[in-house]
């Protein structure tokens, strides 16, 4: 029988110095805390970070942006991060933007084995600025290259022992893509399954995609309602 | 009633039964709140979600159930859960009917400009980009000045653009106006205004269609 499941010990010296790390999540609801707390432990550093946003000030992703671990940030928005805005202004760190759904759409590529796709989102703007661009049935079109990592960080609401995920509600956004495109998948999941008690049509992220499974043992405040998002 | 309450109510009169709406940040957060609680419609949220209801109440939070925003919100029934990639096949593949959408700068030609101001403000594109783009309708919501009282609606953008001639309609505490082929064109105005000061505060020209204006 496979059995990917591991705890967190385990998984530190997957991280290294120069790495390119994908972390699914978009806002709290899918972000890997406790894989991000073993990256910033691991005392990796000048990483590339691929994430939808840099979480909010103090929290995930900004800590290792915050601790000087990152050398860039490639990404689609940090209106909620004032800290990692203000070093990104003092060049402190590198930031590469992408319209959000284009973000996705290149990890999917790379994790579809494609080299890139064509877009017109941004055309007319000064996003094809330093871009390929093509004439396709007669309209110009941004040549926009996939995008894989080394290592992709996902969460999962449960797991099975194979590496099958299945993510809730609004924390599914970026995960299924990222679990798709890194050399390395490692799935942190709130409860290990037993194998065969996930319907398999209920499945989003077949196990053949996972490297690891690693059960959270305790679900941190970082996880929990944000006070200033509450009505 | 503040501007963004007037803005949010008037956009919300928008809406046909029927249709998938996205809400940007800000004003357009307000607009179900001003919908007809029968109305059919279902919003999309960029992060994965088709069918959000209200906000949610305090205490009723889920921690896997935010808007694009941040806050914690419900569901309509027949409510549906996608990934990104989905999420955004879903706005440049044509089935959006309707983007509501901040704005720092349109054009009297539909061009719109809102996510940065070079060395002042640049937190990044977000989904901005495709849902102006490919939305089958922009509809902007914005205040008709800026807070120094400076127009918003110029000849020309003088900021970087989200995409070229998007804006169909623009809604703000003053005016309902749309962008033709041949201009702005005023729909509507608001009670507390006249045209001569709704003209002044636009930096392009208005059409003005004859006879009496409807009120909003």
């Amino acid at each position: 029988m496979i059995d990917k499941t591991c705890v967190i010990e385990d998984i530190r010296p997957h991280f290294t110095h120069g790495q390119t790390v994908m972390v699914g999540g978009f806002g709290v609801p899918g972000t890997p805390f406790t894989l991000i707390d073993a990256l910033l432990a691991s005392g990796a550093s000048n990483l590339t970070l691929i994430k939808n946003e840099a979480n909010e000030d103090h929290m995930g992703l900004s800590k290792l942006i915050e601790a000087r671990r990152v050398q860039k940030i490639i990404t689609s928005h940090l209106g909620l991060n004032a800290t990692v805005i203000g070093m990104m202004n003092r060049g402190e760190v590198e930031v590469e933007f992408y319209p959000q759904g284009i973000l996705a759409e290149k990890i999917r590529a790379g994790g579809a084995g494609l080299f890139g796709f064509l877009t017109d989102i941004g055309i007319d703007t000064i996003l094809r600025e330093n871009k390929a661009v093509v004439t396709i049935a007669g309209r110009e079109v941004i040549v926009e290259p996939a995008l894989r990592a080394d290592v992709a960080l996902i969460h999962a609401a449960a797991g099975d022992r194979c590496g099958n995920l299945i993510y809730e509600r609004s924390a599914r956004n970026f995960n299924p893509v990222m679990a798709t495109a890194a050399g390395r998948v490692i799935a942190e999941v709130e409860r290990v399954v037993e194998v065969g008690s996930l319907e398999p049509d209920q499945i989003h992220t077949p196990g053949a995609f996972v490297d690891h499974v690693v059960e959270i043992r305790q679900l941190t405040a970082e996880y929990g309602i944000l006070a200033h998002h509450v009505l | 009633m503040s501007y963004k309450t007037k803005i949010a109510a008037r956009a919300a009169r928008e809406v046909r039964p029927g249709q998938v709406i996205n809400l940007g940040i800000g004003i357009p957060t307000r607009i179900p709140e001003y919908l007809a609680a029968d109305m059919p419609v279902w919003v999309h949220s960029e992060n994965g979600i088709l069918g959000m209801g209200l906000r949610c109440r305090r205490g009723a939070e889920d921690r896997n159930l935010i808007d694009a925003g941040g806050s914690y919100v419900t569901l309509v029934p027949g409510a549906s859960f996608f990934d990104s990639a989905l999420s955004f096949a879903l706005v440049r593949g044509g089935r959006l009917d309707v983007a509501f959408l901040g704005a720092l700068e349109i054009s009297c030609t539909g061009d719109l400009a809102n996510w940065i101001i070079p060395g002042k403000y640049a937190p990044g594109i977000g989904g901005g980009m495709e849902l102006a783009q490919k939305a089958r309708r922009v509809i902007v919501t914005t205040t008709h000045t800026t807070r120094e009282g400076a127009p918003k609606i110029l000849p020309q953008c003088t900021l970087p653009l989200t995409a070229k001639s998007c804006v169909d309609t623009i809604i703000t505490e003053m005016a309902v106006i749309d962008v033709t082929p041949d201009g702005l064109r005023l729909r509507e105005i608001a009670a507390e205004t006249d045209v001569t000061q709704v003209q002044a505060r636009t930096g392009a020209p208005l059409i003005v269609p004859e006879g009496e204006l409807p009120v909003f």
